[in-house]
């Protein structure tokens, strides 16, 4: 599946206007601006990007998972999707990808989803939706809680059977593996490396992510 | 069980209110193909509402059917799956809005249509969340229930049809006390051109706490888990 949907990219790091690396476990919220290309970069291989997207005008406008498989009729991302808001708007567009293949119907990990999946004493670890809060918190304007809807898990793999089960396969990314998205409006990225412990989403390795745009 | 309530919502209609913890509600398709579009969230506390990525992930499921139960983003129980005669409700394909409806049905005045004037999902959500004190923000992705959608090995979708045969029941008891909200607008990715939206029974029935052997309750340790979180926000709400 990966190897036909693999499509590079012709732009080069040298050229970006943007290019910033954050740690394990870290968060990222950033302006991107109508036209401008983003890229995601794994940079380590396996580690899920768990991703939000806003109007850079109007919160309320926002990345919206059902919006985007409703409308590609399809459950997987990949180079050619257009990544939808709640107002039926494309807010972002996937221009390349080398790894074939991203999840948006698995969310992200929080420290009350890990209770219940794994047990009550497991609050306590790191979760990508205190990242969300706390990278939301400090954008200020407003941003709350509400804003943190179903996410786009790049670089995850998370197949949906033709009996309707779901399972999950271990992170997609091969070392250096990219995604990379056309603006279509003026949006604000929020991204969590996945800090995820208690599952194979990181290959139990949580790793860096490096962001890049161009203009 | 007692009845409480009965309203019979018509085909396009939108529906909302609060459902105390331990009521049902029975949804009954009464001609057969209805699309009963849903969202949930926690009465006492607003900002907790129903996640369907929590929902799917932790019951290892891209359906709903009975013994699931609907889970909030505090992964609290919010309701619970007690019957279903159909085997798969859709968690995935959303709803459809103003533009959509237009595009797929053709243009319909109000003047000429008047009280068959289209309808869709997306604005039935903000009027009658928005009835609730509930603004854009509040809304999130939606259960469609009464209908499926297959998918194949690349992910690429389908509308199933005839799901649902006249007559088919869901009922979901409530674990919290829930602003509920429901629209019977079609599927989004319904083939059919013509706009037919099928009405809906809505029935509310007095319920009884769930025993400790429940079988929504029992289905899987994460549904007891998520049953747990419940009962502590009930005593300690909030945690």
């Amino acid at each position: 599946m990966s190897a036909l949907n693999y499509c590079e990219s012709p732009l080069s790091p040298d050229k970006a206007t943007v290019d910033q690396t954050i740690g394990a476990g870290d968060g990222w919220m950033h302006l991107i601006k109508a036209g401008q290309t983003f890229r995601i970069l794994d940079v380590e291989g396996n580690q899920a990007a768990d991703t939000l997207f806003y109007d850079a005008a109007d919160f309320s406008n926002r990345y919206s998972a059902q919006d985007t498989v409703q409308r590609q009729g399809a459950l997987y991302l990949t180079t050619g999707t257009r990544l939808m808001s709640s107002e039926g708007d494309t807010l972002l567009t996937i221009t390349a990808d080398t790894c074939g293949r991203h999840d948006t119907i698995g969310g992200a990990c929080a420290t009350e989803s890990n209770q219940v999946r794994y047990a009550l004493e497991k609050r306590w670890m790191h979760a990508c939706r205190d990242t969300f809060m706390l990278q939301l918190i400090k954008w200020g304007r407003g941003a709350s809680k509400a804003d943190i809807t179903n996410n786009i898990n790049f670089f995850m793999n998370v197949p949906v059977t033709p009996d309707g089960g779901l399972s999950f396969a271990d992170g997609v990314g091969a070392v250096g593996s990219y995604v990379e998205m056309r603006a279509e409006r003026d949006v604000v990225a929020l991204v969590s490396s996945c800090p995820q412990l208690n599952n194979p989403c990181n290959a139990w390795n949580p790793t860096p992510l490096r962001f890049l745009i161009w203009d | 069980m007692k009845t409480l309530y009965e309203e019979h919502l018509p085909g396009g209609g939108l529906w909302s209110a609060v459902v105390r913890r331990h009521s049902v509600l029975r949804l009954t398709d009464l001609e057969g193909g209805v699309n009963a579009g849903l969202m949930l969230w926690n009465f006492a506390q607003p900002s907790d509402r129903l996640n369907l990525p929590d929902t799917l992930k932790a019951q290892y499921t891209a359906k709903l059917t009975r013994g699931h139960i609907l889970m909030s983003d505090m992964g609290r129980a919010m309701a619970s799956l007690i019957t279903d005669t159909v085997g798969w409700h859709d968690p995935l394909g959303g709803h459809a809005n103003a533009a959509d409806v237009l595009a797929k049905y053709g243009e319909k005045s109000y003047q000429t249509a008047r009280n068959d004037w289209r309808r869709n999902a997306h604005d039935n959500f903000l009027i009658e969340a928005g009835k609730q004190g509930l603004g854009p923000r509040d809304l999130t992705a939606n259960i469609n229930f009464f209908s499926r959608l297959d998918a194949d090995e690349e992910g690429k979708l389908s509308f199933h049809p005839d799901n649902s045969p006249a007559g088919s029941v869901v009922e979901l008891r409530a674990e919290m006390d829930l602003i509920v909200v429901l629209t019977t607008c079609q599927h989004p990715l319904d083939p059919n051109p013509v706009y037919a939206p099928r009405p809906l029974l809505i029935t509310l029935l007095q319920g009884e706490a769930p025993a400790p052997d429940d079988f929504c309750r029992t289905f899987r340790g994460e549904n007891a888990r998520s049953f747990a979180l419940t009962e502590r926000f009930l005593y300690l709400p909030s945690h």
